[in-house]
């Protein structure tokens, strides 16, 4: 069967253009207006992804944990989460949502009782930062028997060995890692050379979609746009900061911030 | 869970990196799995390389000063009555403390792997003052993570590093200690791992740090295994070792060298910082029975909520105010070699000013927790016990706390 995923990114393609992946952070800044951000988004993205706030995210820069310790604050819970995605997924069954987060939350949740959960919600893929290839064989086995696609990340830092090895054991989609940052850093390698590296692993297996994510803002993703996917989520969450600063309507704010987005790849 | 014998607790992991099946580990983003690899590979050459080996030991003994003594605490031994007390005086070393060891074996790594800067986490500064030293040492450039909360409380740390010209880097978020520090530190590494050397400041963090930390600190061990010979000419037959725990380094290396002898000869005792009286709020994550979880790259018991949110801890001792431990002493706790208890921040207080007051020693707020187990059981037992206390940091960065706590004594 096709997954969601691959459907997402075929139809792109025929549009001849990336997918566009938004990346918010669940609850972020209550519940209610965390679905209200995803369900808004999704006219104009073709994947969401949705996170776990987590309190010591290793891997991710200044716009992202602030809004996690926002989420956090506002008592956000694990089940809260799948409720949103749950809630999401019944108002948009086609729209594929990946769920990202921290290893230790799922081993808190229990791996069974949390990949159950994503399956009740229709979750379509998970990214789990800090579980990488290959100890994350067994987990990533375990989502594939569920329907979920679990993402393999790659990064510059990745051997051609290595970036071998995943490549055979991923599933529908990859995620690469544009540079050696956290998230929402400024984009310090020219885009020729992401595209180069990116082409690295597309010739490796041209049936899996490769996305690029990490520094991806306004101003960046027209260069990267030959990527089957771009990931953008700094941008959105810095997007929703300043808008609670200003007081303004973050749901209007954030769309207008992806729609932007949109239409620079278009 | 079973230790084996004849072999350093730190090598004492499977191939993914775990203690006893599931403390430890590396949980790292895939950024960081080729430089934790790449520094695998080196420091697995390294400690077998006569040369690197013969440049560490002529460091440890020319630079750090090794080694620091052994004592009799003849006063504090009198007056509580019971066993004897005695001190392995680490904060003789170079710089005031244990982080000396850690901190000139990176140093060497990093001058060895090429790489010209240097980062760390510190919690009470010790960490932190070491790397700046030996960087400084060895001409390399170096900038530590601090929590914004332990750059106030522990400022004349912070004037020494600074004075060794390593940058500061404050950190704001979460609750502002070690705990942050090491998570802005691990980012930042992320970040510039092509060219920076990251050193964790304990036990804690991805396997190969683990490592690292527990074989240079292991100098303390070996050096008291030769002066328990000297002194008493063969190892006594009851001896206690007891040694605070926040990451667990000093614990490690203060042990290492006998965790293969029989608890009822040589028992281990771990003790951790209980926070506040009256407080629900600690960093004693083995001794008040926290859950396994995962932080900075690694499992081990972990102060944490149901949902796998780290929790806020606290304790009047900076380097002891971190949730996670290591998981070299989660296994050493879960084989039951090692018994682990905590003192409270009134405790730790009250020995230090016991200490103070019978003995020409001054051990840092860490150490006072270690010496509060050792007043408190010490008058139980019989006269041929020795008990050691490692006295692994020096109280000159406490001046503040002590001042505010206990008046103008100081």
């Amino acid at each position: 069967m096709n997954s969601l995923l691959n459907q997402a990114f075929q139809n792109a393609k025929k549009e001849n253009r990336p997918a566009l992946l938004t990346y918010t952070v669940a609850g972020d800044n209550t519940k209610k207006k965390s679905l209200e951000i995803l369900k808004s988004i999704s006219n104009y993205a073709d994947i969401c992804e949705l996170g776990f706030p987590h309190n010591t995210p290793i891997a991710d820069g200044g716009q992202i944990q602030t809004s996690a310790y926002r989420a956090i604050k506002n008592g956000i819970k694990i089940n809260d989460v799948f409720s949103i995605a749950k809630d999401f997924k019944k108002f948009k069954k086609s729209k594929p949502i990946i769920l990202m987060g921290y290893y230790n939350m799922i081993f808190q949740f229990d791996e069974n009782k949390f990949l159950d959960k994503c399956k009740n919600a229709k979750v379509d893929g998970l990214i789990v930062v800090d579980l990488p290839y290959p100890e994350n064989r067994k987990f990533a086995s375990k989502c594939k028997k569920r329907g979920i696609n679990f993402i393999q990340l790659v990064s510059p830092t990745t051997s051609s060995t290595r970036l071998k090895r995943i490549i055979k054991d991923s599933h529908d989609m990859i995620y690469y890692i544009s540079m050696l940052s956290t998230t929402g850093g400024k984009l310090k390698v020219s885009p020729k050379k992401i595209l180069k590296e990116y082409k690295k692993i597309k010739n490796q297996n041209k049936s899996k979609n490769v996305v690029i994510g990490f520094g991806i803002t306004k101003k960046t993703i027209k260069s990267l746009k030959k990527a089957d996917g771009l990931v953008v989520g700094s941008a959105i969450c810095k997007e929703i900061t300043n808008s609670i600063k200003k007081r303004q309507n973050t749901v209007i704010n954030v769309i207008n911030v992806v729609r932007k987005l949109r239409n620079e790849i278009k | 869970m079973r230790l084996k014998r004849g072999i350093p607790l730190i090598d004492q992991h499977d191939q993914q990196g775990f203690w006893g099946g599931k403390f430890g580990g590396s949980f790292i983003p895939e950024t960081l799995k080729k430089p934790v690899e790449d520094l695998t590979n080196q420091f697995k050459k390294l400690r077998k390389n006569k040369k690197f080996l013969k440049k560490r030991d002529f460091y440890f003994k020319n630079y750090v000063g090794s080694p620091t003594s052994f004592i009799k605490l003849e006063n504090l031994t009198n007056h509580l009555g019971g066993a004897q007390i005695w001190a392995k005086v680490v904060s003789e070393a170079n710089g005031g403390a244990h982080k000396i060891y850690n901190a000139t074996v990176h140093a060497l790594i990093c001058k060895t792997m090429g790489k010209k800067y240097i980062i760390g986490d510190t919690g009470a500064g010790y960490a932190g003052k070491m790397l700046s030293m030996a960087a400084k040492k060895f001409g390399l450039k170096c900038k530590i993570f601090m929590g914004a909360k332990d750059i106030k409380r522990q400022k004349p740390n912070c004037d020494a590093m600074r004075k060794n010209g390593a940058e500061i880097v404050p950190v704001y978020s979460g609750s502002q200690t070690l705990v942050d520090a090491v998570s802005e530190c691990m980012r930042y590494w992320v970040s510039n791992c092509n060219n920076t050397h990251m050193c964790v400041g304990s036990t804690v963090g991805p396997n190969i740090f683990v490592k690292i930390c527990g074989w240079s600190t292991a100098q303390i061990s070996r050096e008291l295994k030769l002066q328990l010979k000297s002194q008493f000419k063969k190892i006594p037959k009851k001896i206690k070792l007891i040694n605070c725990v926040g990451g667990g380094s000093s614990a490690y290396g203060f042990w290492s060298e006998f965790i293969d002898y029989k608890k009822s000869q040589i028992e281990l005792i771990g003790v951790e910082a209980g926070g506040p009286k009256n407080s629900k709020l600690h960093a004693a994550p083995l001794s008040r029975n926290a859950k396994i979880g995962i932080l900075h790259g690694a499992a081990s018991y972990l102060c944490q909520n149901n949902e796998g949110q780290i929790n806020d801890t606290e304790s009047i001792s900076a380097g002891l105010d971190y949730p996670g431990v290591s998981p070299i002493h989660c296994f050493l706790k879960d084989s039951k070699r090692a018994r682990y208890t905590y003192a409270t921040d009134e405790e730790a207080l009250n020995a230090h000013v016991m200490v103070t007051k019978y003995e020409n020693l001054n051990p840092s707020l860490e150490p006072s927790h270690a010496f509060a187990e050792a007043i408190k059981i010490a008058p139980k037992l019989s006269k041929d016990t020795i008990i050691i206390v490692n006295s692994c940091g020096d109280a000159k960065k406490d001046r503040d706390i002590l001042k505010e706590r206990l008046g103008k004594r100081k």
